[in-house]
């Protein structure tokens, strides 16, 4: 138990997305009003977090590949014949991970900052300056706020639910966060002016990255930069993205 | 035509079973024969395996089984036994506050190790649940348990887990 009386396996289980739907409601009630449950929340998150690299930490060689491969591989296939199209993937392979490793090492410092914005919004106690699950309530907030407008695609009947949205500010300029949940995972949507400043500042042209546990996604369009960011499996990145891209057109 | 579609179902998984299997028996040897006898084994009961259940969740558990079985598998049996009874006491776990519990999550380094020297039962299921993403019920049928069971097994773990973290962070 917490201080407040709060089940500690019940805060675990909010983070596994194991929570039902009302307890769920409840629990992300409270953290928005309890410091010392989201001090918690916040810690633990961060501790998955941590653990997330545990994932890639052993990686089999492309011998030991090919050798079960070819244990379990249609008797057909078995022979010389599969062992060239093998050698010539895993060599495409060695190649696609020196040129992604270079790259992500200059894309790093700026993903930082977009994935700490990320990381201390999840963990906030106060998560959203607006809530609502309706585009047309989100949208106007912002107004007067952000020197630039944006268009949210409809959610209603997609995998994707607004959550609400939020003002951050990235290299010093106001920027429009909006939170997306899908299944147990939420996704930040960061949207800013992507003037020359802004450009220096974050040398990054665009593309679709791993950053720690999350996956990224990011382009410019009319003079406004996008970031979608979150520890959704890619493809869900990528489709909200997309939906992002076709209202913003 | 059943091995090909094995093997278009099953391969995809071979990195995240290796490295489960490497976490496990912490030795790459050891780690690719158990990877082997589970691919080797659940082709050979890929008949019986129903379509629309959860491949992973079958092939994570052939994979324990073939550990649990194995000599360094063996060597570790003691800690599943030991599991429900050494549980450490909660009030332990939670003077590591949060604050501390931050601090010591900044060393990757620091969390592998806290991680490697957990018993092999906690360590697997933090695993199956903070690394694979598994949900409960996924992992109840790799671990062949109750769905309360994991609930409590993993909360065991995670306090454990947190232990070990905050006790570096004190000596540090
Ligand atoms: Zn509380």
């Amino acid at each position: 138990m917490t201080a407040c009386g709060q089940d500690r396996n019940a805060l675990a289980a909010y983070l596994d997305g194991e929570l039902a739907g009302e307890q769920e409601r409840k629990l992300a009630e409270h953290l928005r009003s309890c410091p010392e449950c989201a001090a918690e929340v916040a810690a633990q998150v961060r501790l998955r977090r941590a653990m997330k690299p545990a994932a890639m930490r052993f990686a089999p060689s492309a011998e030991f590949r090919r050798k079960v491969q070819g244990q379990i591989a249609p008797k057909r296939s078995a022979g010389l014949r599969w062992l060239w199209p093998a050698a010539v993937a895993a060599l495409a392979m060695m190649v696609l991970a020196v040129v992604w490793t270079r790259q992500s090492a200059a894309r790093n410092e700026a993903f930082q900052e977009v994935a700490d914005l990320h990381v201390a919004d999840m963990a906030s106690a106060n998560p959203y300056d607006v809530v609502s699950s309706d585009r047309h309530t989100v949208k106007p907030w912002f107004q007067g706020k952000i020197p630039f407008a944006f268009n949210l695609p409809e959610f209603a009947g997609s995998e994707f639910t607004l959550l609400g949205g939020k003002l951050v500010y990235l290299h010093q300029q106001a920027t429009a966060q909006l939170v997306v949940g899908t299944g147990k995972h939420k996704i930040s949507v960061m949207i800013v002016q992507d003037d020359a400043k802004f450009g220096t500042a974050l040398p990054f042209a665009g593309g679709v990255s791993v950053r720690d546990s999350f996956n990224v996604e990011t382009w410019e369009k009319n003079g406004l930069r996008f970031y979608v960011i979150g520890d959704a499996e890619q493809g869900a990145i990528h489709r909200l993205a997309q939906a992002l891209q076709g209202a913003n057109g | 035509m059943e091995r090909a579609f094995f093997e278009q179902l099953a391969m995809p998984l071979f990195d995240q079973l290796y490295n489960h299997a490497c976490w496990l028996t912490g030795d790459r040897a050891d780690a690719e024969d158990l990877v082997q006898e589970t691919y080797a084994k659940a082709l050979k009961g890929f008949g019986s395996f129903a379509e629309g259940t959860n491949l992973r969740a079958w092939m994570f558990r052939i994979l324990r089984n073939a550990f649990l079985n194995s000599r360094s598998g063996l060597k570790q049996k003691t800690s599943y036994l030991e599991d429900e009874e050494t549980g450490l006491d909660e009030a332990v776990a939670h003077e590591v506050t949060p604050e501390a519990l931050l601090l010591a999550t900044e060393s990757q380094e620091a969390v592998f190790r806290a991680l490697e020297k957990l018993p092999v039962a906690h360590r697997e299921i933090i695993l199956l649940c903070d690394v694979d993403e598994m949900s409960y019920r996924e992992i109840a049928q790799v671990l062949d348990v109750p769905a309360g069971t994991v609930m409590s097994r993993l909360a065991r773990a995670r306090r454990n887990l947190r232990a070990a973290l905050g006790a570096r962070e004190a000596v540090r």
